[in-house]
């Protein structure tokens, strides 16, 4: 308490004092031939893919580094009308939940798969915050290919992170919440009808394909953020939690009053046993599962209703309690296993546990008390030593798997480099500003390449051209070749960067989907050639089979269509070259447009409200004759009996 | 006529076989680069099918009028075969011989086949490249797009190249085979 008043107190006069005698300013920091470091020549290839979250964009980006390049945007929780994501027939499952169609979320953390706790960049998974759900993305096709969502959660923030083998990916729920069987109760029943569950969900090794094992029925604190154990502490996960006080008003304050909260260490292997034996209790819920079918190009949802719950007080042995002080937010595990790092946003100093203690500790029954019944183990005992004086603020520790860690400091803007085995800090370098999320190509996992450090920050100011109110958000590369960390490099990203993860681009370059082969198309709406090109009417549907390739769309002349009919352009791309989109737009269309990719099909709704003569046209410039590329739809009034009629380069 | 050395009768026995993998493998290509294929397109000719990028040159070609190039295009797909079964019967029948007019006529024949083969090559690659779409899309004064014989020219924004394929390669080794067969008879004499 003490050091944190007079840290606030210093921070005043600091601010205070500043505009009398402004200090030097940070922009001298850039020393050497940095600009060298980061250039990527003409033609040339970057070393590593950066995955980084967009926050309240929804999406993912898809960095290059060291250049810090941007080469994709990749629509996950959130619409996406540049390529139709959310808005063609095939792709809106993908978006469905139990409350509905969600077409937008706060996507924080990325989690890039593992075998023997090393990247294999096989999927990327992200988190949805608001409308808790895990997505899978294939790094073959850089594509959303899976979303589950998360009964019993509320902001799903403690989320996705891997055991080291992809085995699960696991999510904790920041918001305790009464279970999700509509229970209407009062708010401040908090500590009797509020739980925290944390959701292990099991991934098929071969497919990827996600199924919710089991959940954990943890007291109603709110978790933070987590990490698995790995190589000696495999078949372990830590939590970090806070508001340990169990508030549920003003957290501000009433959850900042204990001096450690804990980090909740989950032995899963435990759990399994538990469930091998039968243990464990159904529970009625209610939650989407939205797959996507690389054959027919199209996504199904579907709605499941259980959920096996294990509680740990009757469970023992699968939930204990390490005290951390306080407050933590990251909590990350050395590329050995053996480290626990908790980084305590409003503590003094940075805990490091060790996992061999923690054990030991458990072993001997060394606890200081219990929690509802689970144990409690005594601080000094599992801890291995404290960093002391770090900076303020610590939010996220990654590692260089040379010995140090590398932790953000949210609050005194900066990145702090120190030894794990003797809880030395050796350097520190500054960030602009307020440091969040560090992402070390492999940091997280048992292998990181320790080359580069990116730093994502809060709060950029005047770091850019200004922009209005809203100004760009921004990551710096750091080079951590080193014994000192040097600033290469700032660029500005896409939405709120969170998490970001790195790894070499030889895992994945070599691998990519150019296109997808025509006779493997399984769509029911797919054409294998130009002559099966056709308009068919069903009611007042109107089913538009076309094809599309270079230059022109089969058939381009449409009529025959009336007010007030469902159109549904089927639309299948017959390329079958790499990097020949085509796109699909008509005039008035209330969606978005259809961008297909060679030897793809998707489906575009639209219902003509007025008559008249509607133009479509290609959106992706294909070829020289791209401008050509395009057709007319003619609507007659409702009930007109002008017949279905449709052509494409008959009469001149 | 006077009777071939053992050497000289291997030789044509070697030459024979080197017909062989003309059934599978490919006898020539056309590459074809651009700006905007720094990979190349590549399209193969075998005995009797097509193979590589053929559908993507029909995409670029289809610009300028050039016809669709198919199986259908190549009558030759038909009967080369049969015609290769022939020529490697007849060695067989040379090597049996054995005798010195048998190794002139059967490097003769080769000859001619190869002969015949570029003459057919030349003749498809005139009218590929001449008979155009009247309707085509791009039509360029004065412009014919006959892909080189054998080497490498610049259509427009492609450039080409054809030239013989393994096979072929193989194919020639044979017929080296054959020579070094009438030189070592012409020195032996």
């Amino acid at each position: 308490m003490n050091t944190h008043k007079w840290l606030l107190a210093a921070g005043l006069m600091a601010a205070a004092i500043a505009p009398g005698c402004k200090p030097k300013g940070a922009q001298s920091a850039i020393t050497g031939d940095a600009a060298s470091k980061v250039y990527v020549a003409p033609g040339q290839h970057d070393e590593f893919y950066n995955i980084v979250s967009g926050g309240f964009n929804g999406q993912m980006s898809v960095v290059g580094l060291p250049s810090g390049r941007v080469f994709k945007i990749l629509p996950v929780f959130s619409v996406h009308p540049e390529n139709g994501w959310g808005f063609s027939e095939q792709t809106k499952p993908m978006l469905n939940t139990s409350h509905g169609f969600v077409p937008w979320d706060d996507l924080h953390h990325i989690a890039i798969s593992t075998t023997n706790a090393e990247h294999d960049a096989r999927w990327a998974f992200g988190n949805a915050n608001n409308t808790p759900r895990i997505a899978r993305v294939d790094l073959t096709q850089f594509k959303t290919v899976e979303i589950i969502e998360l009964p019993n959660s509320a902001g799903n923030h403690s989320s996705p992170f891997l055991t080291q083998n992809t085995e699960y990916v696991v999510a904790g729920t920041r918001f305790s919440v009464p279970a999700d069987n509509g229970q209407d109760v009062s708010i401040d029943s908090y500590k009797d009808n509020f739980k925290g569950y944390i959701s292990f969900i099991g991934v098929d090794q071969q497919t990827g394909h996600m199924d919710l094992s089991f959940q954990i029925e943890a007291p109603p604190f709110n978790f933070d953020l987590a990490r698995a154990g790995k190589n000696k502490s495999h078949g372990w996960f830590f939590f970090s939690t806070y508001n340990t006080e169990m508030a549920h008003t003003l957290l501000e304050v009433n959850a900042s009053q204990k001096d450690k909260d804990y980090i909740m260490a989950v032995n899963w292997k435990k759990a399994e046993e538990y469930i091998k034996a039968g243990k464990g209790v159904k529970k009625k819920v209610k939650y989407a599962h939205n797959v996507w079918n690389e054959d027919t190009h199209s996504a199904t949802s579907t709605i499941k209703e259980e959920v096996l719950v294990l509680d740990p007080k009757e469970l023992k042995d699968i939930v204990y309690f390490i005290p951390c002080p306080k407050s933590p937010h990251g909590t990350d595990t050395d590329p050995t296993g053996e480290y626990i790092v908790g980084s305590g946003k409003l503590a003094a100093v940075i805990p490091v546990f060790s996992f061999t203690k923690m054990l030991a500790a458990i072993e001997k029954q060394d606890f200081e008390g219990t929690l509802d019944g689970m144990p409690v183990l005594k601080y000094e005992s599992v801890l291995h030593g404290e960093v002391e004086k770090p900076g303020l603020g610590p939010l996220h520790t990654e590692f260089d798997g040379k010995g140090f860690a590398y932790t953000s400091m949210f609050v005194s803007s900066e990145v702090v480099k120190w030894n794990i085995e003797t809880l030395q800090v050796v350097d520190r370098v500054p960030t602009y500003y307020s440091v969040g999320h560090l992402s070390i190509p492999g940091g997280p996992t048992g292998k990181p390449h320790g080359k580069y450090l990116v730093a994502y920050n809060k709060i950029t100011k005047d770091r850019y051209l200004p922009t209005g109110p809203e100004l760009a958000h921004s990551a710096q590369l750091y080079d951590i070749s080193g014994d000192k960390m040097q600033l290469l490099l700032d660029f500005p990203t896409i939405g709120e960067p969170h998490y970001a993860e790195a790894f070499p681009a030889s895992l994945i370059k070599d691998k990519q989907v150019k296109f997808y082969p025509i006779e493997k198309n399984q769509s029911p709406y797919a054409l294998k050639g130009i002559n099966d090109a056709r308009v068919e009417r069903k009611g007042n549907q109107v089913h538009v089979y076309m094809t599309s390739i270079r230059s022109n769309f089969r058939p381009d002349n449409i009529e025959g269509v009336n007010v007030g009919d469902e159109v549904y352009f089927h639309v299948t791309n017959l390329e079958q070259d790499w990097d020949v989109p085509h796109g699909f737009a008509i005039k008035g269309a209330n969606t978005a447009e259809l961008l297909i990719m060679p030897g793809e099909t998707a489906t575009l709704k639209w219902v003509p409200d007025r008559t008249g003569v509607f133009p479509f046209y290609c959106t992706d410039f294909c070829s020289a004759l791209h401008q050509e590329m395009q057709g007319y739809l003619r609507v007659s009034p409702k009930g007109s009996n002008v017949p279905l009629k449709y052509s494409t380069g008959v009469s001149e | 006529m006077k009777s071939l050395s053992i050497t000289n009768r291997l030789l044509i026995l070697v030459a024979v076989l080197t017909l062989i993998p003309s059934y599978f493998t490919p006898l020539w290509q056309i590459s074809l680069w651009a700006p905007q294929y720094p990979e190349g397109l590549n399209m193969k000719i075998w005995i009797d099918h097509l193979s590589g990028n053929v559908d993507q040159i029909n995409g670029v070609n289809h610009y300028i009028g050039m016809k669709h190039i198919g199986v259908e295009m190549f009558p030759e797909f038909t009967y080369l075969k049969y015609v290769m079964g022939a020529i490697i019967s007849l060695g067989v029948v040379f090597f049996l011989i054995g005798k010195r007019w048998s190794l002139y006529s059967f490097l003769g024949l080769l000859t001619l086949f190869g002969i015949a083969i570029l003459a057919d090559m030349y003749r498809w690659g005139y009218e590929y490249g001449h008979e155009l779409d009247p309707k085509a899309a791009i039509k360029v004064e004065g412009m014919v797009y006959q892909p080189p014989l054998i080497g490498y020219k610049q259509l427009l924004n492609f450039l080409a190249y054809s030239g013989p394929d393994t096979g072929s390669w193989i194919l020639m080794g044979g017929v080296g085979m054959l020579m070094l067969a009438v030189f070592l008879d012409w020195k032996g004499k």
